[in-house]
């Protein structure tokens, strides 16, 4: 096992990755820009090493500059977090040419999996459901008029190179594909990725449920069960929850074994995500995307497993032989403490007046900030994971009420209204819900 | 007259319009930048920008006088 890892990331989960790493008995090296210096996980680290000016690009995003630090500091490995470099195959690459140990799949699985359209092609040949979409780069609003045509509306719009909700629109028509096209193909060329634009059937009332995987150093790929991430604005997450109340064990056992066929297909190393599009009616789903990282929502896994995914990625790319045997008992919620106005999920940052995190049986949260902090407009708005874990739904959501109602932020506009409003929602609470019910909520 | 403000800390990332343009209610004067979201800032009268106060590139506060449109 090598004895310190730099960990390429800010906020709460470069803090959570810290923590696991020095209770391994390991070095932790953090990395921060001017902005950051002040948070809470610059301070936890063994030895933090300043990159630079607050732009991502100058420092997160400064891939010779974390190299430089890594030397610096004597790091031997690097776990990328989530965003920044996390699904990087140049980066990946560039940190194994380095002599470093890289916390994460390999490059070519980062690039198999990145490119969407390959995705989807790949997965469809391993024998994994596909919604019908287009099998090739879509380049100009022609082809896609026609493949829209093909496919049939409502059409989902995407990059074929991005991720997090960026650039993504639904069309209904031809009218609104114009419209969607136009949004992904300004956010291709604005993030970088590839100019090649894709589409897929839609499905109305879907749940978002993605499986999680941990590809094994003999080969092997264990499925870790499920999140229900339906719970979202601008297609990105707010609320996460395993198991998820949509499926029942018939799908549950269907997307597993997809899930394990699927890592199985890029020969996946490490944690890794394969999200879905659930049919709950028709108890039926089809592959989205696969994430080669560590997702944000990792948490609500682990306090249903017992597993520390983090420790398993470091145990892993280490070599070591890991055998787990995972069997998942109780219910976790994940709620994101985002800093925006619950009302139209605004930006909000600014100065931390006031932060009391709540506490209590079952109940964890992952922070990436402490009263006295400034929350800037750098970076994406996660303060914090609000975590609850009971041995029933019930009991879950009865704790989550309890926990948002005593966590205290003041200073930087905040959603916890918006999370408690959430409880009170009979969808929710029925746990039958899906990806539409934040805009029914604010319709 | 009608002053338009920002509603939050963020970036400037593209200036739509400039001083002496007409604009209608709910034109796109610039898009703000913040926390990986772009945030377009409409005009909610018509007439003509009388003045420009923000760049390209500006940090601006909430608060923060962006244009007047007479």
């Amino acid at each position: 096992m090598f004895e310190s890892v730099l960990v390429a990331n800010r906020g709460e989960i470069a803090r959570r990755i810290i923590r696991t790493v020095q209770r391994m008995g390991l070095r932790a090296v953090a990395v921060y820009s001017e902005a950051d210096a002040d948070l809470p996980f610059v301070a936890e680290a063994d030895e933090a090493v300043l990159l630079g000016p607050a732009n991502p690009a100058q420092s997160y995003l400064d891939a010779d500059k974390v190299l430089a630090a890594a030397r610096e500091s004597g790091a031997q490995a690097i776990h990328p977090g989530y965003g920044f470099f996390s699904e990087n195959a140049a980066f990946a690459r560039a940190v194994v040419d380095a002599g470093l140990v890289w916390i994460g799949p390999s490059p070519e699985a980062i690039e198999r999996m990145g490119d969407k359209i390959n995705a989807r092609n790949l997965m469809e040949k391993a024998g994994v459901p596909v919604a019908a979409g287009t099998r090739e780069p879509v380049t100009d609003l022609e082809q896609a008029v026609a493949a829209a045509a093909e496919i049939g509306y409502p059409v989902m719009v995407k990059t074929a190179g991005g991720g997090g909700g960026i650039g993504m629109g639904v069309a209904r028509d031809e009218a609104g594909l114009a419209k969607a096209f136009d949004q992904a193909s300004r956010a291709a060329a604005r993030f970088g990725g590839t100019p090649a634009i894709l589409l897929e059937r839609y499905i109305e009332r879907a749940r978002h449920v993605e499986v999680q995987i941990l590809g094994l150093t003999d080969g092997t790929v264990v499925a870790l069960g499920e999140r229900d991430c339906s719970v979202q604005r601008r297609h990105q997450k707010v609320v996460e929850e395993t198991p998820s109340p949509g499926i029942g064990p018939e799908l549950r056992e269907r997307m597993l074994a997809a899930a394990v066929r699927a890592g199985e297909a890029v020969g996946y190393l490490g944690a890794g995500t394969v999200e879905c599009l659930v049919d709950a009616d028709k108890q039926d789903f089809v592959f989205l995307e696969m994430n080669t990282r560590l997702q944000v929502e990792h948490p609500v896994t682990e306090l249903v497993t017992g597993i520390d995914l983090v420790e398993q990625q470091l145990r892993i790319a280490a070599g070591e032989t890991v055998r787990l045997s995972a069997v998942p008992s109780g219910h976790a919620i994940e709620f994101r403490v985002y800093a925006e106005d619950p009302k139209r999920f605004f930006p909000g940052p600014g100065k931390i007046d006031v932060w009391e995190e709540p506490s209590g049986e079952g109940v964890r949260v992952d922070s990436g900030y402490a009263a006295g902090n400034t929350v800037t407009p750098f970076y994406d708005p996660l303060m914090a994971k609000l975590c609850v874990y009971a041995p029933t739904r019930a009991e879950a959501l009865r704790r989550a009420r309890e926990a948002v109602a005593g966590f205290r932020v003041e200073g930087p506009k905040n959603n916890l209204p918006f999370c408690a409003e959430l409880l009170d929602r009979p969808e929710f609470v029925d746990g039958n819900y899906d990806t539409g019910l934040v805009s029914r909520m604010r319709a | 007259m009608a002053e338009v403000r920002a509603e939050m800390v963020a970036n400037v990332w593209k200036v739509l319009v400039a001083e002496g343009d007409s604009v209608e209610d709910g034109d796109t004067l610039i898009i703000l930048e913040s926390m990986k979201m772009e945030i377009p800032v409409i005009a909610e009268d018509e007439g003509v920008i009388a003045q420009l106060k923000v760049a390209e590139g500006d940090v601006i506060q909430e608060g923060d006088l962006i244009a007047v449109i007479e």
